[in-house]
């Protein structure tokens, strides 16, 4: 289908800490057992997308995420990785790798995606309307906020004003302005002659930019080479792209033409215009085009390109792993409501279990772990070969492998990283426990962020 | 075949009635059999053969009601089919046991392949954040020849079969009793008098029969590796030989299948690229027609995307588009589907071993089944993929592939520009010559060429009035109007429930035409007939303006037998007016039928002229085209 995927791995995730370190980089941290990373790359296999590239920051990270997939995906993936410097930013990940885009088409997706929206949807969409951009928009899920109380994040994550503010026409078919996160400080400014074309302007906060995009890519190529200022696809370069579509710059048009008039080499060219108006008669216009026919009566006098965007149902599930909150939620939800996500079975093979030992609906045991007498595990994710001792707790929790919990520990709310020590009655409540760290015995912790110091 | 009809058309105008009205079920059996195509000739995409075996004289009503036929149908069809489905099913047998033993050879090879490079330290460039750094990739993980996706590696195998077919079919005659052989005989002669009846057509069946051998290349290639051994493949071609043929026959719905039929439309439906769920509370007379739940295609279509793996991304968008309503329109579809057939053709490389001219008939059979399942396709896409057909099976052997493919993208590029193009410019030419000053123009709908007409008479200095008339749901004329303004000609815009009243006023009428059949019934958008009915009320002479590629030789008497239902929503909803929704609710109510129909049967009763390619001419005149206009073109 002429498309070609970029999966934006990332690497060292700062708000991700301590969960994230060198040894486990973000692509590799395990939510329900498995890599983030597993997810999208599971989704584009079952889309029948199997020539990928995936971006990583950092060449130990690299290493790491190429030997994972290299382990896992052999012979049913053509992967291959590249490694780009750290802080380069997503646009400058697709610089670095620009040189091997070859294809019509892009299709990029960030690497901590957890979601089922398909991505061949979001390129069909992309391809009907010869679009120069879509974006893959969910909605906000609704559980996240309310819950976040509860189980307890870190108060960064809740961050006043933190809204994409996404503009789409009356159809819901075209993106007329995108502004996320940080951008947003008390007013947004809209382009009037942008209104003037639609006439109408839907605009909602409750939508989320999934990071799923399809970029033409002659046009793509083109903004990267000449905004060099461009740092991230979401902020920068999606953006600039949503503004300039009527305003198209004629270095943006001039390919496209260039790329037509190739194909249509063949002779008759008196006859080609009356071929294109027929085609443009009808179809159904969109606002570009009655926009850029305004202009004098004859067509295409102004440049426009599209912007679309693909929303996904309200039903399908769309997470970006990007804080521990988020962490936390996709853990749930993986285990619970959106347990289609993974193929395997959610209690692997062979736990021992102790006597009286509960383990609740929406949890997940890894293989090979071994649990006391008189447990419980409720709504919680326990990794493989972990040893926990008898009267301990685990509640709305994850625990990742290997982890040693000594006896009548009470957690609840906490992430607890690989090969983890908890000495025996340690209390923690809504903390994040970084890989290797040892806690004492009896000590009590709530909402703090317990690693171990870099050496 | 031809002067039968045409005898026939001539005679019996009287017969033709508008509107509904039962006929003796008698009748109505014997008028059925032209619907249903013979069934030892495979179905082609084109709708004309359908007529071509049709005893079409015999029936005098012109209003076919589906229920009753079928039996005789089914059992002819049973009949005559007796022959084929033994041996297919012997065939088929054989072809099962096939693919786990390429799988075996592929599995076998695959350790070797693995190439397990991660660790191959990727050069690491330091360069800083702000310039360009060049990465460089390392491949991590390698797919071992991925079934189905290669087709090359698949096509490999399936050469060998069409390599000796001789060999194997003498083993097997030999091995069958003396009835079997019989069978087989009767069965080619069953076949000899096929294709005597269907004169011309016979051209498109052996053609078709030829791609039947191309099309198990798909089966094979989804199972079957690259494998060299022969023996594999000489018994993998036993079956191949004869059991896809009936697997053709399945492949494509006909495109005048009877879709109140419904272990036929079950079968069809297993076969559907696109997923297609029937709508509920169809109108009666029109349950033969296909209607699916609009509105569940389209995301279905879309997750696919990634997954139509022999489906062109050029014949995908186009599909999109049309079940999307973004193109619309007979010339624009014409057009676009020739455009997207014409990349397809770029890209293709015919598979080793392989004609280019079987295996892209069966490709392009393939991918108009998609569009079909997108949108049921028009007479002219119909009379455009006959052409296109014709042209590649007219392409001599000795042509080399790239010859032989710029050879057909040049006809695509002279089909569309002497058949759509060169001829809307004739038409307009003609038409010019009606329009005088003072005159005041009706039009309804939007059609390209009454439009061209209309912007050529005002570019010579002709002082006219326009008025377009325009219906619910699509207002298309709306789009008409705009582009008609802007350019400076003055206009009035009504709805068609006006056309009464407006029609005093009006001296002539143009009309579009999505088809003219031979008996002059012009087939339209919905309306027309309504229109030129009213025209003809009031003395207003009325003139069809169609591109001589849209003629067609079938005869319809109605609008009821073939047409296409649109989106029964688009009806019931007013779009941008959320206060009326009386109908909320309402639109799975057992007691409720919501009908939109696309298009209508205008008889030629109420056309005065009908402006083509070749002149001016009378709606009784149209079969003299048909005839000329074949020989001279499309089977040239």
């Amino acid at each position: 289908m002429d498309f070609q995927v970029v999966v934006l791995a990332g690497g060292n995730s700062k708000s991700l800490t301590p969960l994230v370190s060198k040894d486990v980089p973000k692509p590799l941290l395990p939510v329900a057992n498995h890599p983030v990373l597993y997810y999208v790359l599971h989704q584009l296999e079952e889309s029948n997308l199997k020539d990928l590239i995936v971006v990583v920051e950092g060449e130990d990270a690299g290493l790491l995420v190429g030997a994972w997939i290299s382990g896992t995906f052999v012979d049913r993936l053509h992967v291959e990785i590249a490694a780009v410097p750290e802080d380069i930013g997503t646009a400058g990940a697709l610089r670095a790798i620009s040189h091997y885009l070859t294809a019509k088409d892009i299709l990029v997706v960030s690497g901590d995606l957890v979601s089922d929206v398909s991505p061949g949807a979001v390129a069909a969409t992309h391809r009907r309307h010869d679009a120069v951009v879509t974006a893959t928009l969910c909605c906000v899920p609704i559980s996240g906020s309310s819950e976040s109380g509860s189980s307890g994040g870190k108060d960064k994550t809740k961050k006043p004003g933190r809204y994409n503010i996404i503009g789409l026409d009356p159809r819901k078919q075209f993106l007329l302005h995108i502004a996320t996160g940080a951008e947003i400080e008390k007013d947004t400014r809209l382009q009037k002659h942008l209104l003037h074309a639609v006439g109408q302007m839907e605009i909602r906060s409750d939508l989320m930019d999934a990071h799923m995009y399809a970029f033409k890519r002659s046009v793509l190529q083109e903004v990267l080479d000449r905004k060099d200022t461009f740092q991230s696809l979401k902020q920068d370069v999606v953006p600039y792209l949503v503004r300039s579509q009527l305003k198209s710059e004629a270095v943006l048009s001039g390919i496209q033409q260039a790329e037509e008039d190739g194909n249509e080499k063949v002779s008759f060219p008196n006859n080609q215009v009356m071929v294109s108006q027929i085609l443009s008669n009808a179809s159904t216009p969109s606002f570009h085009e009655l926009y850029s026919m305004d202009a004098d009566g004859s067509a295409q006098t102004r440049k426009t390109h599209k912007c679309c965007a693909y929303i996904a149902s309200s039903s399908s599930y769309c997470v970006r792993l990007n804080s521990i909150q988020a962490f936390m939620d996709i853990n749930r939800d993986v285990t619970g409501e959106a347990d289609h996500l993974l193929s395997d079975n959610v209690i692997g093979p062979s736990p021992k279990l102790g006597t009286k030992t509960t383990v609740g609906p929406h949890c997940m045991l890894g293989e090979g772990s071994e649990m006391g007498d008189k447990c419980q595990v409720k709504r919680s994710v326990i990794g493989r070969h972990c040893r926990i001792g008898s009267h301990v707790k685990v509640v709305n929790s994850v625990v990742m492998n290997h982890v040693t919990i000594g006896d009548g520990c009470i957690i609840q709310g906490s992430v607890i990283c690989s090969n983890v020590q908890l000495l025996e009655r340690v209390v923690l409540k809504d903390c994040q426990v970084g890989a290797g760290f040892v806690v004492t015995a009896g000590s009590e912790y709530k909402g703090e962020s317990l690693a171990r110091k870099e050496k | 075949m031809d002067p039968r009809r045409t005898a026939r058309t001539v005679s019996d105008p009287k017969v033709r009635q508008v509107g509904f009205f039962t006929p003796a079920p008698t009748e109505r059996s014997i008028s059925d059999p032209p619907r249903f195509q013979d069934p030892i000739q495979p179905p082609s995409p084109s709708p004309t053969q359908v007529n071509d075996h049709s005893p079409s004289g015999n029936s005098l009503s012109p209003v076919m009601i589906p229920p009753a036929h079928h039996h005789s149908d089914n059992f002819l069809r049973t009949a005559l089919q007796v022959t084929s489905p033994t041996k297919a099913f012997s065939y088929s047998a054989k072809t099962v046991t096939i693919p786990p033993e390429n799988e075996d050879v592929a599995s076998s090879f695959s350790p070797g392949r693995k190439v397990v490079s991660a660790k191959s330290p990727s050069s690491f460039p330091g360069v800083k954040a702000s310039s360009v750094p060049a990465s460089e990739l390392t491949t991590v993980s390698v797919v071992n020849l991925p079934p189905g996706i290669s087709e090359k590696a698949g096509g490999a195998s399936v050469e060998v079969q069409n390599d000796r077919p001789v060999s194997a079919k003498t083993l097997k005659e030999k091995t069958n009793k003396a009835e079997r052989r019989a069978l087989q005989e009767a069965q080619r002669a069953a076949k000899a008098a096929a294709k005597a009846e269907g004169t011309k057509a016979s051209s498109a069946a052996s053609k078709v029969v030829t791609s039947a051998n191309t099309k198990p290349s798909k089966a094979a290639k989804s199972s079957s590796q690259k494998n060299d051994g022969s023996q594999v493949a000489a018994s993998e071609k036993k079956g191949g030989d004869r059991a896809p043929e009936k697997d053709r026959k399945k492949d494509a719905p006909h495109p005048r299948m009877q879709y109140d039929d419904k272990s036929r439309v079950e079968k069809a439906k297993k076969r559907a690229v696109v997923k297609q769920t029937e709508a509920r509370n169809r109108v009666e007379l029109f349950r033969h027609l296909p209607q699916y739940e609009h509105g569940t295609q389209l995301p279905d279509l879309e997750t696919k995307f990634f997954e139509l793996d022999p489906m062109h991304p050029a014949v995908y968008k186009v599909g999109l588009q049309y079940l999307s309503g973004d193109i619309h329109g007979g010339n624009a579809r014409c057009i676009a589907m020739f455009q997207a057939f014409k990349e397809a053709i770029k890209d293709y490389s015919t598979p080793p071993e392989k004609t280019l001219i079987r295996d892209l008939t069966a490709r392009i059979s393939s991918y108009v089944s998609f569009l079909i399942e997108c949108r049921p396709l028009s007479i002219s896409m119909g009379n455009a993929i006959k052409f296109l057909k014709n042209r590649i099976a007219k392409l001599p052997l000795a042509l080399s592939e790239s010859e032989a493919k710029s050879t057909l993208m040049l006809d695509i590029d002279l089909f569309i520009n002497e058949k759509i193009i060169l001829s809307e410019k004739v038409i307009v030419k003609h038409a010019v010559t009606k329009i005088q000053d003072g005159d005041v123009l009706l039009t309804y709908g939007a059609s390209s060429v009454v439009e061209m007409i209309l912007l050529h008479a005002h570019e010579l200095g002709k002082h006219f009035h326009v008025v377009v008339v325009d219906s619910r749901p699509k207002l298309e004329g709306q789009l008409l109007l705009r582009r008609l303004v802007r350019k400076g000609l003055s206009c009035t815009y009504t709805h068609v429930n006006a056309v009464s009243c407006i029609m005093q006023d009006v001296t002539r009428v143009f009309l579009g035409a999505s088809s003219v059949l031979s008996n002059g019934t012009v087939y339209s958008r919905v309306g027309t007939a309504c229109v030129a009915m009213v025209a003809h009320a009031f003395r207003v002479p009325v003139l069809v303006c169609c591109e001589a590629y849209k003629f067609h030789e079938r005869v319809q008497l109605d609008s009821i037998c073939f047409n296409e239902l649109g989106n029964p929503d688009a009806i019931s909803k007013v779009q941008g007016r959320e206060e009326i929704n009386y109908l909320d609710g309402l639109v799975n109510q057992e007691n409720l039928q919501l009908l939109n129909l696309i298009y209508d049967a205008t008889p030629s009763d109420y056309v005065s002229m009908i402006i083509t390619d070749y002149g001016m001419i009378p709606p009784t005149s149209v079969p003299v085209i048909v005839r000329e206009y074949r020989r001279d073109h499309l089977w040239s």
